[in-house]
């Protein structure tokens, strides 16, 4: 398959194809939903009325798509310098802690004052539990896929032994019930309220967070040492960029964003206190992991990463309404959750590959176009091959392997 | 404290460490093929918790454990199969892409479990098997040879699996695809070929892990493996590789498994402090994962998608 594009179609494209996966994964769903008895069509629409049909369908998008945000940022920063964070998870948990016990030691204090001092809480919080796994990769050589899904079991743990005991609220043991949760917190630490009752100010914290990452990215120093080390390690430190230290600030940042997620979750919550059911998903609702999704869709840039945001929490609002309303079990939305992930990151080659066929367009010299395939192969496939000399494109075909 | 180590309570935790540890190990030398030839599967969990599933819905309607067994395994090969497809044909991020399959399985065996079965009903569990003589011996016997047959035949694996590694051409394709793809693919390996078959394997070990793990709890329920799959793959960091470390790995996470179960039952661990020791394998794997990154080296093309010539 060949397709005669434009460098600027392809670039639309491009940034189409992860919403083509979404609907691919949604393709998948409606068999399932069919294979449960249920009707898909009746599902997706209630999916899309639950999402968007209404002022308070909107305004839980927005509310879910805010910890997305926050983490989707910070998944960005960490794969621009080339490290994978699964840890958003833990992260969020440990930021929600740090915040919850903000609120609960520190003393009374005017909102003006206390609502900052917590969300900064949970920014050292996450930033703590990224900074680990940095600083282990950076200098101790420890893989962070794994040190950081162990520092998600650790933080679920650290989670429920803090709100079981310690942090517990003391009525719950009056009453004996126990119940795994903090006493309301402080109400000068209540996210303000923007709009309505539910409304706060956490989206336009993480919108604020999105373009400051953005610009860190692009317009500082920092974020050009972050971006050259993600592209290549080598050329960093050949470069003189002390490639450990902003290894581990890459996942520092990360995690400290994913922080605020957990912080923002817990004082924009409607109950105002933390609660656990034992996992990291009873408390980030999964949005430690969504949030890699949100930024994939939003394609790794921070800015699209916004719009990603919005649109995937309008997945997760509208997948809770389609699961009620065709009364299917909670679980399905996690596997199709599930789908969604790997439809998005299978899809994400070819985003990457018709993108990097347009800068090479501008900056390469092209190869002899009696070049057959199977020379492209040989002198350098993928991104080459890919940008055969006539400005053709092909999907399907890797080559001759 | 001497009254609780009674050489009872010891020879219990011995016994329920090598149970407890056959899941992880079987799940772990699969993942070591996969890893071995350059993929890193995340899912296991996932398949862990389909095979679990299946399994045990097997039993629950055949009353056959080894045909539980076999089901779980089949629905782990065709896991490890679709898998293959994500990490090497489309090229996904292995770091991404698996828990992807994770929360799949996570939702997929529930869903299954609350449309099919709904309360959890108790099923049959693996007889156990005593080897003749070896059994009586005191002590000895109760702990290491009055288990079920899959116990041995999981420990029988691990030679086995050793000398597939080293021994056999598979295995030196399988090494040589992980290490060095481009020179294994000019001496006519099939890079994409090694990767599905170990993939396969390994998907398949999973399922069985999970067949496993739910046929000798006599149970399924969501998240019946609490994370037991990320363990899994831990494991095989903690073991270099190799799969006589990974036994020893998965021995010490089946004991201190064990152990503290039983201090829970024991009551010894206060019932605050149960999370804390929960926190225990995690924190011993980063621990490990220190010490091996000093001394071993990753297969030098995990997790980077074959692309010819590149």
């Amino acid at each position: 398959m060949s397709i005669n594009l434009s460098s600027k179609q392809r670039r639309y494209l491009a940034y189409s194809i992860p919403v083509l996966a979404v609907f691919a994964a949604l393709l998948f769903g409606a068999i399932m939903l069919v294979l449960l008895g249920a009707n898909p069509f009746e599902g997706y629409s209630e999916m899309f009325i639950g999402a968007f049909g209404s002022g308070d369908a909107l305004i839980a998008t927005l509310l879910k798509a805010t910890p997305l945000l926050f983490v989707g940022t910070g998944i960005v920063i960490a794969f621009r310098a080339g490290v994978i964070n699964i840890g958003a998870e833990g992260q969020m948990v440990l930021g929600g802690l740090f915040a919850t016990m903000a609120a609960l030691y520190l003393p009374e204090m005017p909102a003006v004052i206390m609502v900052p001092l917590v969300l900064i809480a949970g920014v050292a919080g996450g930033a703590l539990w990224g900074w680990i796994p940095g600083a282990l990769k950076a200098y101790y050589r420890v893989n962070e896929i794994l040190s950081t899904i162990m520092l998600n079991i650790v933080a679920v743990q650290l989670m429920a032994y803090l709100l079981r005991g310690p942090l517990i609220d003391p009525a719950e043991i009056e009453r004996g019930t126990r119940i795994p949760q903090t006493a309301r917190l402080v109400e000068s630490a209540d996210l303000p309220i923007l709009f309505g009752d539910r409304l706060h100010i956490g989206p336009v914290l993480a919108v604020l967070c999105a373009i400051a990452t953005y610009y860190l990215l692009w317009r500082t120093p920092l974020g050009y040492r972050l971006r050259a080390v993600g592209l290549s390690e080598h050329a960093a430190r050949y470069a003189g960029i002390p490639v450990r230290r902003t290894i581990a600030l890459a996942l520092t940042l990360s995690g400290a964003l994913a922080g605020l997620a957990g912080a923002v979750l817990v004082f924009g919550s409607e109950s105002h206190r933390m609660v656990t059911d034992g996992s990291t998903m009873g408390f980030t609702g999964g949005a430690g992991f969504n949030g890699i999704v949100a930024a994939l869709l939003g394609g790794l840039h921070p800015l699209w990463t916004i719009p990603a945001s919005f649109l995937f929490g309008g997945l997760i609002v509208g997948g809770q309404a389609l699961q009620r309303a065709v009364q299917v079990p909670s679980a399905l939305i996690v596997a199709l959750n599930g789908l969604v992930v790997i439809f998005v990151v299978a899809a994400d080659r070819y985003r990457a590959k018709l993108l990097a066929v347009d800068t090479r367009e501008q900056t390469s010299t092209e190869p002899g176009s009696d070049d057959d395939p199977e020379d492209h192969a040989a002198t350098g496939m993928g991104v080459v091959h890919d940008a055969a000399p006539d400005g053709t494109h092909s999907f399907d075909q890797e080559g001759p392997s | 404290m001497s009254e609780v180590f009674t050489t009872a309570v010891m020879i219990a935790v011995v016994a329920s460490a090598i149970r407890l540890a056959v899941p992880l190990l079987l799940a772990s030398l699969g993942e070591t093929f996969g890893q071995r030839s350059g993929v890193l599967n995340l899912g296991v969990d996932g398949i862990m918790l389909l095979g679990a599933f299946t399994g045990y819905y097997t039993v629950l309607k055949t009353g056959n454990v080894w045909l539980g067994l076999l089901t779980a395994g089949i629905v782990g090969l065709f896991l490890g199969l679709a898998s293959a497809v994500i990490a090497v044909t489309l090229k996904a991020e292995q770091g991404i892409s698996g828990i992807g399959v994770y929360l799949f399985g996570l939702g997929m065996s529930d869903l299954l479990f609350q449309k099919l079965v709904g309360t959890p009903i108790p099923i049959d569990t693996f007889p156990a098997v005593n080897i003749p003589l070896l059994a009586d011996i005191p002590y000895i016997g109760e702990m290491f040879f009055q288990h079920s047959l899959v116990i041995y035949l999981a420990f029988a694996a691990i030679p086995v699996a050793t000398f597939v590694m080293n021994k056999t051409t598979f295995g030196m394709n399988i090494r040589a695809v992980g290490e060095y793809p481009d020179a294994a693919d000019t001496l006519g390996v099939s890079v994409s070929g090694v990767r599905y078959a170990t993939e396969i394997i390994g998907g398949t070990l999973a399922g069985l892990a999970g067949g496993v793990l739910a046929i000798t709890l006599g149970i399924f329920q969501q998240n019946l493996t609490n994370g037991a799959g990320f363990i899994a793959i831990a494991l095989v960091y903690f073991g270099a590789w190799r799969p006589i470390g990974i036994m020893i790995g998965a021995l010490l996470f089946g004991f201190v498994n064990a152990l503290v179960l039983e201090l829970k039952t024991l009551e010894i661990i206060p019932r605050d402090l149960s999370n804390i020791a929960a926190m225990a394998p995690a924190i011993i794997t980063i621990l490990a994962l220190v010490f091996v990154a000093r001394r071993f080296r990753a297969p030098s093309a995990l997790t980077k998608p074959f692309t010819r010539g590149k």
